[in-house]
């Protein structure tokens, strides 16, 4: 059963490579920046990550820190690119923001499960918090090729954390935008908007990016339209391949629950299938 | 260029290099077999399997501290069934030497853990996890008391028969390592392993209450290195003839050195291995160009070296 699927599931085309800065720019509070990465670029997939080493070689922080995948050039002047989406928040992402083009970095990748594509043109919905925008923008890309409708939605606390490049936006069908204090697009908190908007574009699949809180949400309204979930999930990670066991979430598998690793059985899950509610899932665990 | 004898022993066990996983950080292997030829370092030590499969801790189950972590997994595994089945075949098949690591909540547990290991082809050792910090009553850390880490190690002896060797993995986080290990010698061990991760907490200043979900976690990494040199040059010092696996923040060649001046016989490579997997294949490495720089042709002469006078 998942056993099987879980071994072939298991990051196969992953490598350990030491990446160059190709560039690196300040877009808002964020930094976009490019990675030389060769090969690999070619086997990422809408939804992959990365995990890289940060701090230099003798620092304190000895985990890597995974991000997920802006886009992935395989064949451009400088060989395979990725682009990541990179907030500043901890010491390990400024650390990163702090490289200059030129420098190299630590990189394994592409790590993770993908967005699952439909297999017929679908009307679909992509919802993205503050940077968990970044993956969404090469899904949308991959589901307007695939002749599907793309309505994106994308929220945050203020105007400039919402990450919507111009080049981005080229795949989608509409694009919503809500802001928490209302200096962009519709006052409110994004998931406010998402009813309204479901039934207004007909929408049958929803993917999502974002804190977990808002993918709960986003959940919830997706399970009363009895629409497909697919999202994004983040939880503490230590080493992002897969032997850690630290940045499991409670999912429903057939009549069980078992604690699935986000970075081998995610990040991209069946939102439907996750105990998204924290006392429900120390009670399912706890049998 | 003058050559090393790189081979370890650990009681009766024969392995090409001194490099070992350590338990809870490589899985079954199979996540580390893409970044490496699993055949290459010493062996895999598993993770610590129980009798039934258990889904561990809530989460959060990790905090970065600086030059460590805290982890609190709670010994999350598929069970002996599953892992006889399915990661024993798979890890024999790919040329591993592997050291199962056991763990159970009560003594009869482990019994019957050796019981069911006993006669599987293809393990060359059994590691008696006595000491994971990761359960629900304090109590319940066999390794805290002699007598209790005695009695676990009985219940594996009675029940193992033939030649397979038993190595107890055992805390820091007691008043007297050499007491414990002297009862663990006295039931019957081959080995030692020294030494599991200390008990920790850090509260997270935005919610003011312990950031990890199981409140406290499993200390591992470069911190606590001074810890183990420490406890492995003590009990090297009663014990010189049992074979120590030494761990604790091991992070390169120099580090893996030290835990062998001290007197371990083997180093496993644990929480380095989160931050890059290839970890494991670089310590081995350093750690035969620094014996080779220092003149040594045998890499069991360099075992508990700091424990000899200085001329």
């Amino acid at each position: 059963m998942d056993e099987k699927l879980n071994q072939l599931k298991i990051n196969k085309n992953a490598k350990q490579i030491k990446a160059e800065i190709i560039s690196n720019k300040k877009v808002g509070p964020y930094h976009h920046m490019v990675f030389a990465v060769g090969d690999i670029a070619l086997s990422v997939r809408p939804g992959n990550f990365v995990a890289i080493s940060v701090g230099g070689e003798n620092s304190a922080s000895i985990l890597r820190r995974a991000f997920a995948i802006y886009r992935a050039t395989d064949k451009g002047l400088l060989g395979g690119t990725v682009e990541l989406v990179v907030a500043p928040h901890g010491s390990g992402s400024k650390w990163l923001c702090s490289l200059n083009v030129g420098d190299f970095v630590d990189l394994i990748g592409p790590l993770g499960t993908a967005f699952g594509i439909p297999t017929t043109p679908a009307n679909t919905m992509l919802i993205g918090g503050g940077y968990g925008s970044a993956p969404l923008f090469a899904l949308a890309e991959m589901l307007k090729n695939r002749g599907c409708r793309v309505d994106m939605v994308l929220g945050a606390s203020t105007a400039s954390k919402i990450y919507a490049p111009l080049e981005g936006k080229r795949s989608v069908s509409s694009l919503t935008l809500s802001t928490d204090d209302g200096t962009a697009g519709v006052h409110g908190q994004i998931t406010e908007s998402i009813p309204r908007l479901i039934r207004e574009f007909n929408t049958e699949v929803i993917y999502s990016c974002g804190p977990m809180s808002m993918l709960s949400s986003i959940n919830k309204i997706a399970q009363d339209f009895d629409l497909v979930h697919q999202c994004s999930v983040e939880e503490s990670m230590a080493c992002g391949i897969g032997v850690c066991m630290t940045c499991v979430v409670p999912v429903r598998v057939e009549d069980e629950i078992k604690m699935l690793r986000t970075c081998i059985d995610g990040p991209v899950m069946d939102g439907a299938k996750i105990i998204w509610d924290k006392e429900s899932a120390i009670e399912a665990i706890s049998k | 260029m003058s050559t090393l004898d790189f081979s370890t022993k650990i009681a009766s066990r024969r392995f090409s290099n001194p490099i070992f996983t350590a338990s809870g950080c490589a899985s079954s292997g199979q996540e580390l077999s893409q970044f490496f030829q699993l055949s290459e370092i010493g062996a895999v030590v598993t993770k610590s399997i129980m009798t039934k499969a258990r889904n561990g801790r809530i989460t959060p189950r990790m905090a970065e501290t600086p030059s460590g972590m805290l982890n609190s997994i709670g010994l999350q595994g598929p069970g002996i069934d599953v892992f006889l089945e399915r990661d024993i075949p798979w890890l024999v098949e790919n040329n591993a030497k592997v050291i199962v690591s056991i763990a159970g909540e009560n003594v009869d547990e482990y019994g019957v853990l050796a019981r069911r290991l006993r006669s599987v082809q293809g393990i060359s050792a059994i590691e008696v996890n006595i000491s994971c910090p990761n359960v629900e009553n304090r109590g319940q850390v066999f390794a805290c008391h002699p007598d209790t880490a005695s009695a676990a190690i009985e219940s594996v002896r009675r029940n193992i028969g033939g030649e397979l060797p038993i190595i107890a993995k055992l805390s820091p986080d007691v008043t007297d390592i050499v007491e414990i290990a002297r009862s663990v010698i006295n039931a019957g061990v081959d080995g030692l392993a020294l030494i599991n991760t200390l008990l920790g907490m850090v509260i997270d200043l935005n919610t003011m209450q312990p950031k990890l979900g199981g409140k406290t976690g499993g200390l591992s990494g470069p911190a606590i290195r001074p810890v183990a040199v420490r406890a492995i040059y003590q009990v090297h010092q009663v014990f010189p003839n049992t074979p120590i696996v030494g761990m604790g923040g091991v992070s390169n060649g120099r580090d893996a050195l030290e835990l062998v001046l001290a007197g371990a016989s083997a180093v496993s490579v644990g929480t380095a291995t989160f931050g890059d997997p290839t970890a494991v294949i670089k310590i081995r490495d350093e750690l035969q160009m620094l014996l080779l720089e220092r003149g040594f042709s045998d890499f069991r002469d360099a075992i508990g070296f700091a424990h000899r006078a200085s001329s």
